[in-house]
């Protein structure tokens, strides 16, 4: 009998899981008795943290994009189609054109985040962002054309993809308009929502006081309620209102419609034991990536580590032993620190990572990772 | 305050969460929210205990009051919305 294991989703989780999988399955795939099949709903693989790059003209979107095929191994059994139904009880899969289609043995959730602007009036209109290939082309234009004036960075989602990601966006910004002789008629505010400047405290700490030194105004509880682009100001839930001329903003997240619809999770978001990451209420599912709710960060090396534990889990169910491979937080950032230098943070769950010296030497590493990054969707890095 | 008189309208469960998790769940809530709901936020991250009530007034809310429930290792913090 042949153990189906479908993979819902072409993101950086999905893909390395599929590659690790064929390559830990081996003989169970050539002897029948396993297959794997990955469903997304793009023929196409974004590697999403090259639009923090497009925003400043230093890249690309197509530095970012390959065709998903070219990326997976060839045992891998491809469909592109979104899935709009899943029914754990019956271990079923409905597709919208109907290609996705099939039943599973085993099921992983890999289907991401996806940005919902919507949700706070004004901000479609008002707001720009670089999280998504359109969004970091009209900021690298707006960028482009603002010559001064009050640039306002607001994290009005949390939790959002890639967690140093405006810290990262400010810091090069100010980097960014001193080498274009702008930056003494730029002024920069960073806003987050809760007491400090992120989420992870010694990041926190370290940002204020790279902030500080580069005169980047830190405003912290600012939870943005309504933007209003002809007045150019935003107002929030605590009852105040910033003025500016240029708004960049992480929007809100949430996770795929098919969670929430499928009845999987609020928001998209999948609970899960967060060491085996196999889904709460449902049999033979695993999630992984953004979708599953693990007290760590949104971000792609999350998805990497949690891929080759759930690859050596399901391997060892399809061949009869018994899985012992667990997640245990592993989370990996390179954060830009300007444009030439970058730090590193690593840590795993309950625990608070040491910012290290930022310096060239990581900010190289960064761009290297970036390009290798290809290596590592295949499964090899 | 007795628990019977901080009946809340709307539960946030973050239990398990960890910092801004459960501040950011409560925030997401109260958006939406009428004014005078009360809210019962279930945490774990006993930094909850002064982030959450530091918010809450910070946005012009109240904070009803923090239940600790020792013997299984969560509180309950009840948040009154103004507006």
């Amino acid at each position: 009998m042949t153990h189906r294991v479908v993979i819902v989703g072409g993101g950086t989780g999905g893909t390395v899981l599929a590659n690790r999988l064929v390559d830990a399955l081996g003989t169970s795939l050539r002897s029948g008795e396993a297959t794997v099949t990955l469903v997304t709903d793009s023929p196409n693989h974004v590697y999403k943290p090259v639009f923090l790059y497009v925003a400043f003209g230093l890249r690309e979107v197509a530095d970012g994009v390959r065709p998903v095929r070219d990326l997976l191994d060839r045992r891998v059994e491809l469909v592109v189609d979104e899935v709009v139904e899943i029914d754990t009880d019956r271990k079923r899969l409905t597709g919208r054109t109907g290609r996705a289609d099939r039943g599973y043995d085993t099921l992983v959730l890999a289907t991401g985040s996806r940005l919902v602007p919507e949700t706070v009036p004004g901000l479609v209109e008002g707001g720009h962002w670089f999280y998504s290939a359109e969004g970091a082309e009209r900021l690298r234009d707006a960028l482009a054309g603002f010559e001064g004036g009050h640039l306002v960075l607001s994290v009005v989602g949390v939790p959002h993809m890639c967690p140093p990601a405006p810290i990262e966006f400010v810091l090069m910004a100010d980097a960014w308009f001193r080498e274009r002789g702008l930056r003494d008629d730029v002024e920069l505010t960073y806003t987050y929502p809760i007491q400090r400047a992120h989420g992870i405290e010694s990041l926190a700490e370290w940002a204020t006081d790279a902030f500080e030194a580069r005169d980047i105004t830190l405003r912290t509880f600012v939870n943005p309620d309504r933007v209003d682009p002809e007045a150019g100001a935003l107002h929030t839930m605590e009852g105040e209102t910033l003025d500016y001329d240029l708004l960049v903003t992480i929007p809100p997240h949430a996770g795929a419609e098919l969670v929430e619809r499928s009845g999987l999770g609020d928001d998209g978001w999948v609970a899960v034991d967060h060491h085996t990451l196999a889904v709460e209420g449902a049999e033979d599912v695993y999630a992984i990536g953004d979708t599953a709710d693990v007290p760590t960060s949104k971000a792609g090396s999350v998805a990497h580590y949690e891929a080759g534990v759930v690859a050596s889990r399901i391997a060892s169910r399809v061949r009869g032993r018994t899985p012992t491979a667990t997640y245990d937080g592993k989370t990996v950032c390179f954060v830009e620190s300007g444009l030439d230098e970058a730090t590193f943070l690593e840590f795993g769950y309950g625990e608070v990572p040491t910012v290290r010296a930022a310096s060239r030497t990581l900010h190289w590493s960064k761009l290297g990772y970036n390009e290798s990054y290809w290596l590592t969707a295949r499964g090899l890095v | 305050m007795s628990e019977t008189e901080l009946d809340a309208d709307v539960t946030v469960d973050s239990r398990g969460a960890t910092c801004p998790g459960p501040l950011m769940d409560l925030i997401g809530h109260v958006r939406t929210a009428d004014a005078g709901t009360v809210f019962e936020l279930l945490t774990t991250d006993s930094a909850s205990k002064h982030d959450v009530p530091e918010w809450v007034e910070k946005a012009g809310h109240e904070t009803l009051g923090v239940v600790d429930h020792d013997d299984e290792g969560y509180w309950s913090i009840f948040v009154r919305t103004a507006r």
